[in-house]
């Protein structure tokens, strides 16, 4: 009965133990690999980290995408209605970006320009990224569905 | 009228599913057996009435009968007739009302192929079953009733274009047959511990239906994949995307149990195991509802939300976890495996699966749960990169395919380590030489040369079991279907895991800006874009990019198309692909660039393919092992057996 019990009890250690150093890498590699989101006025106030991959989101600002004639370059601005930030980026655009939608972009910071690696715009018309929807409300003259309800 | 019946409809099934659960358990719990034999009629009712009120919400779209709300914002007159009928589970209401309906048929299916099965068991399955039932159809009843009425609008708002696609037609009734086939098992472990009978019987019973589940899954999630690889435009065909997860979760889970299964019924071990594997199972699907239906995600996908909803899913989830797990605290130390085997056998092959797949599980599980508790606690928003899968994925699949190739060979208990190194020493020589291959092929990468080496490790050892298996017998068909079943779905691993390996190291992808008669030479082949043309469509207008590719000898006409849907201003990408088994071509079509250019998305992406062939395959090792022989000699077997034995489990 003893040898069982301990048997039995050097088994839950193992599970423990084995699962616990699993976690704990699993967490590890996790953090590596979040990128967490920041609004215009967070980045511009700074907080957002340099040379390390975040999330951008906001409204695309009306008349500021201005395109390279011929090529895939892209600039535009994105703001929370307090402040903006541009966005630089080379490729094809989703097919629901426009000029005061809402969009989150993946990418780094350089020079006080946003690169972007990925621009989302979400598949649905009325649909504002929760991510945006949130800043956007903690600005004060922001009134909810004006910008993103186009519809 | 019709969205009347079908709403009284409904309210029928609910109370159909009281009775399912209500007398069948009590029934089994006291002995009474006259209560035990309303279980199956009441499921086949149950089937009956949401056969019917599905049937009424069918009927509404059909007849655009836009008084009922859920018709009103998911279809238009000018939809395509397939497209109104896939419209009934387009959103929120009705794709619950599929999911209803698919449980229902499920515990139909369990009711007529249950005869072999003691009566006090399958009113035990069906009692559980039932409660199920009541959980979704309460909360669609208060909730999200489909057959809601409003004044009737002239028009519908027309069903979301994304979803007016054929794939996406029949994805989600492949994927909740899957889902909602995982609470058969575990309905089936649940009755199992009620009855105090956790032996290798219910394990026998209920994997032909794990595996049922398990193939449609599979396929499910497949044909997920293949829409969002041609539909969405972007040439992925897996994006980590928290909907995606959510189906991927109950997948592996499933998977780990269809293989501990096979050790209770086989060996009679790991029973508490194989019990917690179903329980998480069903769990997992319930939870993959409550990710997909709630709104907690950031997910190109949450195509209907609504936070409140999700409470009341949330609460279910938390009942049919805590109710299983609490009835496993009880039960579970009655469960003993008093069963030996040696470090060298089947048995551990089959664990280190487990373990590797659970494992599996609980990355993906952390990294699709981790930034939503992170929103929740108020810590702000983050998301977890595609890397962190990737990588985890990558590195837990090399001991799993590994694994895979070796304990289809080995014999249960025991088996003998010089024989074994005798054969996997030529199955490691072919594995190698196929990597060297395909490093000659398409240049290094130690990546491919892994991937594709393990691929050939899996088929070449599933040949030598197979070789293994056939002597001393005579003839082919003496050897199981299970068997085959489980040959199908290794190979479809590492079909699928070819494809996984060449597309996602060898891929060549790039935007260009093009005019008209310019090309643009990409791995071998030249894309010519020739011109743009105005198209219109049934319910749509838009331009179509008319794209030669072609590398000498082959050329081939794309057809990229940008559309836009009368009924949103919603612009979406039609991909121009051309499919080929051993590469595919794609190209997508951006916005125009000015000066007559435009911006074109082109792919060359080797051996993509061979991703979707890969779980055809396996899906098709799901049909063939539930087809298995013994499966239904057991449900031939007659009604006297079946009758002793439920008197006794009665009593029990």
């Amino acid at each position: 009965m003893r040898t069982h019990r301990k048997r039995r009890l050097s088994m839950v250690l193992g599970l423990v133990v084995g699962v616990g150093v699993a976690v704990t890498l699993i967490l590890m590699a996790l953090s590596e690999n979040i990128n967490h989101f920041y609004d215009p006025t967070q980045v511009v106030g700074g907080e957002a980290p340099q040379n390390h991959t975040f999330r951008i989101g906001g409204m695309v600002v009306d008349g500021s995408v201005q395109r390279d004639e011929g090529s895939l370059k892209v600039r535009f601005d994105l703001t929370d209605y307090k402040e903006q930030v541009t966005v630089s980026y080379e490729g094809i655009l989703p097919d629901l970006f426009r000029e005061g939608q809402g969009i989150v972009a993946i990418g780094k910071l350089s020079d006080n320009v946003f690169v972007a690696e990925e621009v989302l715009a979400k598949h649905d018309e009325n649909y504002m990224p929760a991510e945006v929807k949130q800043s956007l409300k903690q600005v004060a003259d922001y009134k909810e569905g004006q910008p993103g309800a186009a519809e | 009228m019709i969205p009347e019946i079908g709403h009284f409809a409904l309210i029928l099934a609910l109370g159909m599913a009281f009775i399912q659960t209500v007398f069948p358990l009590a029934g089994a719990q006291f002995g009474y057996q006259g209560w035990i034999h309303v279980a199956k009629p009441a499921a086949r009712l149950q089937a009956f009435f949401l056969t019917l009120s599905f049937a009424a919400l069918v009927w509404a779209f059909l007849a655009d009968d836009f008084s009922v709300r859920y018709v009103a914002s998911n279809s238009n007159t000018k939809l395509p007739t397939l497209y109104k009928v896939s419209a009934v589970w387009g959103a929120h209401e009705g794709s619950l009302l599929l999911w209803a309906l698919i449980l229902a048929i499920w515990g139909m299916m369990v009711s007529f192929f249950s005869r072999s099965i003691p009566q006090v068991m399958t009113a035990r399955v069906l009692g559980i079953l039932g409660i199920v039932s009541i959980g979704f159809l309460l909360f669609m009843l208060l909730t999200s009733n489909p057959f809601d009425r409003i004044p009737a609008p002239l028009e519908g708002r027309d069903l979301n274009p994304l979803l007016q696609d054929f794939g996406l037609a029949v994805h989600p009734p492949m994927l909740y047959m899957g889902y909602v086939g995982l609470a058969v098992p575990f309905a089936f472990a649940i009755a199992a511990m009620l009855g105090g009978h956790l032996d290798a019987a219910w394990a026998r019973w209920s994997r032909p239906w794990t595996n049922a589940a398990w193939m449609f899954l599979t396929l499910g999630i497949a044909l997920g994949s293949w829409w969002a690889y041609y539909e969405l435009g972007w040439g992925g065909w897996w994006f980590w995307d928290p909907v995606e997860n959510a189906s991927f979760m109950p997948w592996l889970v499933a998977t780990a149990l269809m293989h501990s299964l096979a050790v209770t019924e086989k060996r009679g071990a790991f029973k508490a195991w194989t019990v917690l594997l179903a329980i998480f199972a069903f769990s997992l699907s319930l939870l993959g509802t409550f990710l997909v239906r709630s709104g907690v995600l950031t997910s190109v996908h949450a195509f209907a939300s609504d936070p409140e909803r999700g409470v009341f899913i949330l609460g279910f989830l938390a009942f049919v976890i805590g109710s299983s797990l609490t009835l496993f605290a009880i039960r579970g130390n009655q469960i003993r495996s008093f069963v030996h085997f040696s470090l060298l056998s089947r048995e551990s092959g089959l664990l280190l699966n487990n373990i590797l797949l659970v494992v599996i599980t609980l990355v993906v599980l952390m990294g699709t749960i981790y930034p939503i508790l992170h929103n929740a606690m108020g810590w702000g928003n983050l998301s977890v990169g595609k890397p962190y899968f990737d990588f985890f994925f990558a590195v837990l699949s090399v001991p799993l395919l590994l694994a895979l190739g070796v304990a289809a060979l080995l014999r249960w208990k025991k088996d003998d380590a010089a024989a074994l190194v005798k054969k996997l020493v030529p199955a490691l020589i072919v594995s190698l030489l196929a990597g060297v291959l395909v490093m000659l092929w398409f240049g290094f990468s130690l990546g491919a040369i892994l991937g594709v080496g393990l691929a050939v490790w899996v088929i070449w050892l599933s040949g030598v079991a197979v070789r293994d298996q056939l002597r001393g017998k005579r003839r082919l068909s003496s050897i199981p279907r299970g068997f085959w079943g489980m040959i199908l779905g290794h190979l479809g691993v590492a079909v699928f895991t070819i494809g996984v390996t060449l597309t996602s190291i060898y891929s060549v992808e790039k935007d260009v800006g093009l005019g008209a008669g310019e090309s643009y030479e990409l791995s071998g082949y030249t894309f010519t874009f020739n011109e743009i043309r105005e198209i219109e469509g049934p319910n749509y207008s838009g331009t179509r990019g008319i794209v030669t590719a072609s590398d000498g000898d082959y050329s081939v006409m794309l057809y990229p198309e940008k559309r836009t849907y009368f009924s949103s201003s919603m612009p979406m990408t039609e991909a121009g692909i051309d499919a080929g088994l051993t590469r595919d071509l794609f190209v997508a079509l951006g916005e125009p660039l000015g000066n007559g250019k435009w911006a074109v998305r082109l792919y060359h992406k080797p051996f993509i393919r061979w991703i979707w062939l890969g779980t055809i395959i396996m899906g098709i090792g799901g049909i063939v092992a539930v087809t298995d022989k013994r499966y239904l000699r057991m449900a031939r077997r007659k009604k006297a057996t079946a009758a002793s034995v439920s008197s006794r489990g009665a009593t029990a």
